[in-house]
């Protein structure tokens, strides 16, 4: 790849860690826990990465092997970091007069 | 689809991660900010498997569904109890699928003539180095938390010359990938020198110390992420990776910070450190501890105006996060104030104390971070504490041989009076003695906190 574009990539690195720093320091403790969780299904975007080498059209054995639990990963990360995500902040809702059980 | 399209329609999905962030600083919105990422994530999915020339779908669509239900069914079935060590298990299994895609990367670009240039080798070796020690890592963090293994730091002479060595074999793998090795054994070496070193590294940390690790381990994973988005040129991958990044550095700095030590104390703290004395053995000593009992703490309960709880993850264990708010609840009918204080690090994750009392419906203004409660707890009656332990350990003020020496404490020994309720005089998680146990003005309930908390609800009713 050609210098401009490593130089494109890795100002948007950095530009998105200034952001990043910025938007999280906003978090209140109480809701760390779900921001941890939170992230952690957002960093499951590394199934695209595990989509595109998987497809691959000159693929040979190995890579489709290697490709294949890739992907299977990937969704995990992905489906489970949303999903528990979910449960928690569920239980953050407003809630008007406390309720008896 | 153009790649221009395909990376218009990544942006989109950039934007949702980043709402997703931002509308986690209020508990409102926070909900609708996670459905939002994952609407971006869905799109992202969407977008890459409608890219030109993709092949074999058949096995990714098996390897989606497999992936699919077992996230789905992990995360349905995990208690909030667990949740630690579940996020421990989706962010290892995130950083395995990026040493993966360095393998395939590798195997396919490296070969000669063609060769790798100067950019993809410096991230195959960043993804694959970072991507499997978050992979072992995690999965020892998960062993430690689900009790699997030791909670306690693994430690033996020579550990640090031998991590070192470990952490050079891959270093050096990686230099010759950099400089042009192109077969797969190197990458292969390169991947299980970086498992090892995981595994290594995560082992002599202590089980309360995991959070931290869980934190770092995730940031890795983003890192891992970012340098797989350098690999494919693919800006949703720099961009999701570089949050997650920076969100997990700074709540592994923030959680240092409410531990008072440095990160790299918590990381490293335990080599040479070989069980150094320990202080003297707990209850061997001649000390005295008095207990009580339900019906006691009832009284001094009944009677009081003001009463802070101070819940740990015994309290979790115990599943009695519902009846701790019962109490609480007969209390405030008899006009006593109620309040709880939570410790940075109670629990197995930053905040995740909070969790746990908001699946019981307790009220976020009865819920005290340790800089509000700490001023409180003079004027308090009764401090009880719940499965709580180190957080509540004076000898964190006290005594500068302790191993938490200057981490901030809720300083319940400041309150007029003091029960502990807890099933046996055991230290905590982290293998530290607690002379709160043996203050005078402290007695001891010990009996599981569910139990407990019943017989005490039980007991009020009847005064």
């Amino acid at each position: 790849m050609s210098e401009p574009t490593l130089v494109i990539e890795l100002t948007i690195l950095v530009l998105t860690i200034f952001l990043g720093i910025e938007v999280i320091s906003k978090v209140p403790t109480m809701l760390h826990t779900p921001l941890m969780s939170g992230t952690n299904a957002i960093h499951g975007i590394v199934l695209v990465g595990a989509i595109l080498v998987a497809g691959r059209s000159d693929a040979d054995t190995l890579t489709r092997v290697v490709g294949f639990f890739a992907v299977v990963l990937g969704t995990a990360n992905v489906v489970g970091g949303f999903v528990v995500t979910d449960r928690m902040l569920e239980m953050f809702k407003q809630r008007g007069p406390r309720r008896a059980e | 689809m153009s790649r221009t399209t395909t990376d218009l329609l990544y942006l989109v999905t950039i934007v949702t991660f980043i709402l997703a962030l931002r509308f986690l600083s209020s508990p409102k919105r926070a909900r609708q900010g996670n459905l939002l990422g994952a609407a971006g994530m869905a799109l992202a999915i969407g977008v890459t498997l409608a890219h030109e020339g993709l092949e074999g779908y058949l096995w990714m669509v098996v390897a989606m569904a497999i992936g699919a239900v077992i996230g789905v069914a992990g995360a349905r079935s995990v208690k909030m109890t667990a949740m630690p060590q579940m996020v421990a298990l989706f962010n290892g299994v995130g950083g395995g699928a990026v040493a993966l895609i360095a393998l395939t990367e590798f195997h396919n670009l490296a070969p000669l003539p063609k060769g790798l240039d100067g950019q993809d080798s410096v991230a195959i070796l960043l993804s694959a180095l970072i991507g499997s020690i978050s992979f072992s890592g995690s999965l020892i963090a998960f062993g430690k938390l689900q009790e699997l293994l030791s909670g306690r730091p693994i430690v033996y002479a020579g550990q640090q010359f031998v991590n070192g060595a470990v952490l050079l074999t891959a270093l050096v793998l990686g230099g010759a990938i950099v400089a042009g090795a192109d077969r797969d054994v190197y990458v292969i070496a390169l991947i299980a020198a970086a498992l090892v070193f995981g595994i290594l590294f995560v082992l002599p940390i202590g089980g309360a110390d995991m959070p931290v690790v869980i934190s770092l381990l995730n940031a890795c994973t983003g890192l891992a992420a970012s340098a797989a988005g350098f690999l494919l040129h693919n800006n949703v991958l720099i961009v999701a990776g570089a949050l997650v990044g920076a969100s997990g550095t700074l709540l592994t700095l923030l959680m240092g910070r409410a531990m008072n030590r440095s990160i790299g104390n918590v990381l490293f703290g335990a080599f040479g450190s070989v069980p150094a004395g320990a202080g003297p053995a707990a209850g061997e000593d001649g000390r005295t501890v008095r207990s009580t009992t339900a019906e006691d703490l009832a009284i001094m309960l009944g009677y009081a105006r003001k009463v802070v709880f101070v819940p740990g993850y015994g309290l979790a264990v115990a599943q009695a996060q519902h009846d701790v708010r019962a109490l609480a609840e007969l209390l405030e009918a008899k006009g006593i104030q109620v309040l709880y204080g939570i410790h940075p690090v109670a629990g197995r994750m930053p905040g995740h104390m909070n969790v746990l009392l908001a699946e019981a419906n307790v009220p976020y203004d009865q819920l005290k971070e340790m800089d509000e409660i700490n001023p409180e707890l003079p004027q308090t009656d009764v401090a009880v504490i719940l499965g709580a332990n180190d957080v509540v350990n004076p000898a964190a003020r006290s005594d500068p041989g302790s191993p938490i020496y200057g981490m901030p404490i809720i300083d319940v020994d400041r309150a007029a009076s003091v029960v502990v309720v807890k099933r046996s005089l055991s230290p905590g998680f982290a293998g530290i003695d607690n002379p709160l146990f043996y203050d005078p003005k402290t007695s001891m309930l010990f009996a599981d906190a569910k139990k407990a908390l019943e017989d005490v609800a039980a007991a009020v009713k009847r005064l």
